[in-house]
């Protein structure tokens, strides 16, 4: 395919969907599949043929537009009208008023703060586009950046726009993409690998399944551009095995652009070739980091190993490998296409662009949402995310999973950026965004998340190994009102002792949930220690003498 | 071909090729870093954390067996802060399997109990977690006691990088991870295993030992590895 044959092709598709006054399309992502979205496009497509329509209106499956607790939602296009809670049912009334008012009961408000307060970069068609089709990716842009990468631009032109744009890694920490690409770049070699991180597995994340599932284009698109600029021949596509609609959409969308010859050999005309696979996790959360995930590709047991040397010098079977975070590679294509400029315009002086959170838990909205990198906590969660239910008052919100911590209300003001959330005990993580009131108890929250540690430890070093066993052991102790104050100087040893000294970032971060809830909730662990009560009212206190 | 550097460890100046390893380097000059899960003549894998040293500009304290020397490291191999984490280390070993030492086979010749005697370890104050843990005596000549087991994988990358077999591997994850034979598999019935005892003189603890061996009897002799060490110095 060259530039000319894309511009065509994509003309084409415009056109084809042009000539429908009407595009009816229904969220196809995991949340509203579970709520049966198939049903309701099987529901649309009967009766526009029974209204003998089906040549000015077509119904479609699409991505996800982010409020799941309201789906399933269907969308009318041009008009942009939404409806949620849609069931089959629903379908004639939604047909039959196409040319008429919308029907009021179902129509979801697109100018409430959930839709107005969101910067949408990387979620940037809002689930207009079918996820399995490459078409209509093509129709709307797509893979034109990365053709005019290939033909006008060299390796380093690539990487420089990247370092303007002060583009930081989506998985968590924050690290420079261009210096990663540069130094994969530089490494010597000429056999290099790309591999796409999407072993997303923290308890309430689900933003890198979203963009899997709705987005698998523009993912391949950042992937191919990156190795592009770093001299990739082969690339993979690292995907949890729990996540079964983005391993068949993956799979889909590299056959069509294989079909496309925008993957394989001499891609237009050029001397660059690429190839790109799935492969799928087996379930091991510690295969999210990278030298883990590494060993598993390569058909080991996935464990982490020290690092130097990093994956950039010697990754994938010895050889210099790039390894970023599916959001970052959703990050890359706008960033080519708008420029460095425009995407460092957004967020804050340090940190660049957007952030794409799930949030769940104790709020209103639930669901996916993407802002600007800098915007407060408080306007999260109460403008976006439409506050606390139940007249149930805030207590704190956890980001980072079990490598994060928890947050109190006194810093709800403060700025959502990779520094903030350092200093205040917590990391930004992969983006999930759980909310807690008041009837959440700490000690409860500290003991699930290091339950989850504990369980996902691989065994490989003793600190997390036996370290997060013992934590959890004396956290089960104080929920259940059974410890004595010497087992919280034992716990907050094992803290500082897991955290310096293990030999991987699940070790190293697993301590931050109680490092946390002790910085910010030591009242509460006292209550259970010294009073024998759980203040929330959730942990089960053991009220038997305690023998000292 | 690697480049030399000159380097401080513990205020000494020493020098050492760029391939070589804080650890390598430290011995050669006489400074003793503790480890377990590493021996001369293995891969090493950094797991044990005991080799854990500090190194001045960088804030994480980093493992001496993986971590190369560079010109200009300033290297310190022992602080409070140190021995405090390495006492930590071997508590959660003694806390983590069943080691009871005097009925051990390797009373009196096992490196962990050697560790907890240079570092002044007289009580354990971490819970016993006192895991059901099974015996594998159903080999010939050798017995598997998967209660003095520290998951060092001595025996497995022995099997592997050694012997060539692989035998030996782990499953499972965090405290339920255990060494393997085969497909987890009776070791007496092992069709890969061909009985060479390297696994058994290569285990630092008594969870590996020849039968018939009564309290203290089990001494290791591992002497071949540090043959192969040599050997492959002699090549570089």
């Amino acid at each position: 395919m060259n530039p000319e044959e894309l511009h065509s092709l994509a003309e084409e598709r415009r056109e084809a969907l042009d000539q429908f006054q009407h595009r009816v399309v229904v969220c196809t992502g995991t949340a509203c599949q579970a709520a049966q979205s198939r049903k309701i496009i099987e529901a649309l497509d009967g009766i526009v043929k029974e209204r003998g329509i089906n040549g000015r209106c077509t119904v479609s499956a699409g991505g996800c537009r982010g409020l799941c607790s309201a789906g399933p939602m269907v969308a009318v296009e041009p008009t942009d009208v939404l409806y949620q809670g849609v069931t089959p049912d629903d379908a004639a009334s939604i047909i039959d008023s196409l040319e008429s008012e919308p029907v009021k009961a179902l129509t979801c408000d697109t100018s409430a703060p959930f839709f107005t307060r969101q910067k949408r970069v990387v979620l940037e068609y809002e689930g207009r586009l079918n996820p399995e089709s490459i078409d209509d990716y093509i129709a709307a842009g797509g893979f034109s950046t990365f053709v005019r990468i290939l033909t006008e631009m060299t390796s380093g032109d690539v990487i420089e726009q990247i370092r303007q744009s002060g583009l930081g890694g989506r998985g968590g920490a924050g690290y420079s993409t261009a210096l990663k690409w540069s130094t994969v770049a530089k490494a010597l070699g000429t056999t290099k690998y790309v591999i796409c991180n999407g072993d997303e597995g923290d308890p309430g994340a689900f933003m890198d399944r979203s963009v899997m599932e709705d987005y698998p284009f523009k993912v391949l698109e950042g992937m191919m551009i990156a190795a592009f600029a770093v001299g990739a021949q082969e690339g993979f596509v690292y995907v949890r095995a729990e996540y079964p609609l983005a391993v068949k959409r993956l799979k889909q969308a590299i056959r069509q652009a294989e079909k496309y010859s925008l993957l394989g050999n001499n891609i237009c005309g050029t001397s660059f070739s690429l190839k790109l696979d799935v492969r799928l996790g087996a379930g091991a959360f510690v295969c999210g980091e990278e030298t883990a995930l590494i060993a598993s590709i390569e058909g080991k047991r996935g464990s982490p190993r020290p690092r130097p040397p990093y994956p950039a010098e010697s990754g994938l079977w010895g050889c210099p490998t790039l390894i970023n975070n599916v959001e970052t590679y959703a990050n890359v294509v706008p960033i080519l296409r708008e420029g460095a400029e425009w995407f460092a315009g957004i967020g804050t002086e340090r940190s660049k662009g957007t952030k794409v959170f799930a949030l769940s838990g104790a709020i209103v909205n639930t669901g996916l949402i993407e802002v600007p990198m800098g915007i407060s906590l408080r306007e999260i969660i109460y403008d976006i995310g439409g506050g606390i239910p139940n007249g149930r008052r805030f207590k704190a919100v956890q980001t980072g999973g079990p490598s994060g911590g928890c947050i109190p209300e006194q810093y709800l003001d403060m700025p959502v950026d990779y520094q903030s959330l350092a200093q205040v005990g917590s990391i930004m993580g992969s983006g999930g965004m759980i909310v807690m009131d008041e009837s959440s108890c700490m000690v409860d929250v500290a003991k699930f998340f290091m339950e989850f540690c504990m369980t996902e430890s691989c065994g490989k070093c003793i600190p997390c190994r036996v370290g997060t066993a013992q934590m959890y052991r004396l956290l089960d102790k104080i929920s259940q009102g059974r410890a004595r104050l010497q087992d919280l100087e034992v716990l907050e040893e094992l803290c500082d002792m897991v955290k310096h000294t293990s030999l991987c970032g699940l070790g190293q971060a697993a301590p931050n949930p109680v490092l946390s809830t002790l910085r910010y909730f030591r009242e509460e662990y006292l209550a259970h220690i010294v009073d024998h009560v759980c203040p929330a009212g959730v942990c089960k206190i053991a009220h038997e003498e305690i023998a000292l | 071909m690697s480049r030399v550097a000159t380097l401080k460890i513990n205020g000494q100046d020493v020098s050492g090729r760029e391939d070589e390893t804080i650890l390598e380097v430290a011995r050669e000059n006489g400074i003793p870093i503790p480890t377990l899960c590493q021996i001369e003549g293995l891969s090493n894998v950094g797991a044990c954390r005991m080799c854990l040293v500090e190194v001045a500009g960088i804030s994480k304290l980093l493992p001496a067996c993986t971590t190369r020397v560079a010109e200009g490291m300033d290297v310190r191999t022992e602080s409070e802060r140190l021995t405090h984490y390495r006492r930590m280390a071997v508590e959660m070993l003694f806390a983590e399997g069943n080691h009871i030492c005097s009925v051990c086979v390797s009373n009196g010749h096992c490196e962990l109990q050697g560790m907890a005697v240079a570092l002044g370890i007289d009580h354990i104050h971490l819970p016993y977690l006192a895991p059901r843990r099974g015996v594998d005596a159903s080999h010939e000549r050798f017995t598997f006691d998967a209660n003095r087991c520290i998951l060092c994988t001595r025996c497995v990358r022995v099997c592997d990088e050694i012997e060539g077999a692989h035998t030996w591997d782990v499953m499972g994850r965090g405290v339920g991870s255990v060494v393997i034979t085969d497909l987890n598999e009776r070791w007496g019935d092992s069709p890969t295993c061909t009985s060479c005892g390297k696994c058994v003189q290569t285990c630092p603890t008594g969870a590996l030992f020849i039968k018939g061996s009564a309290v203290g009897e089990m001494t290791k002799r591992n002497t071949f590895l540090t043959y192969i060490a040599q050997m492959r110095g002699n090549l570089k």
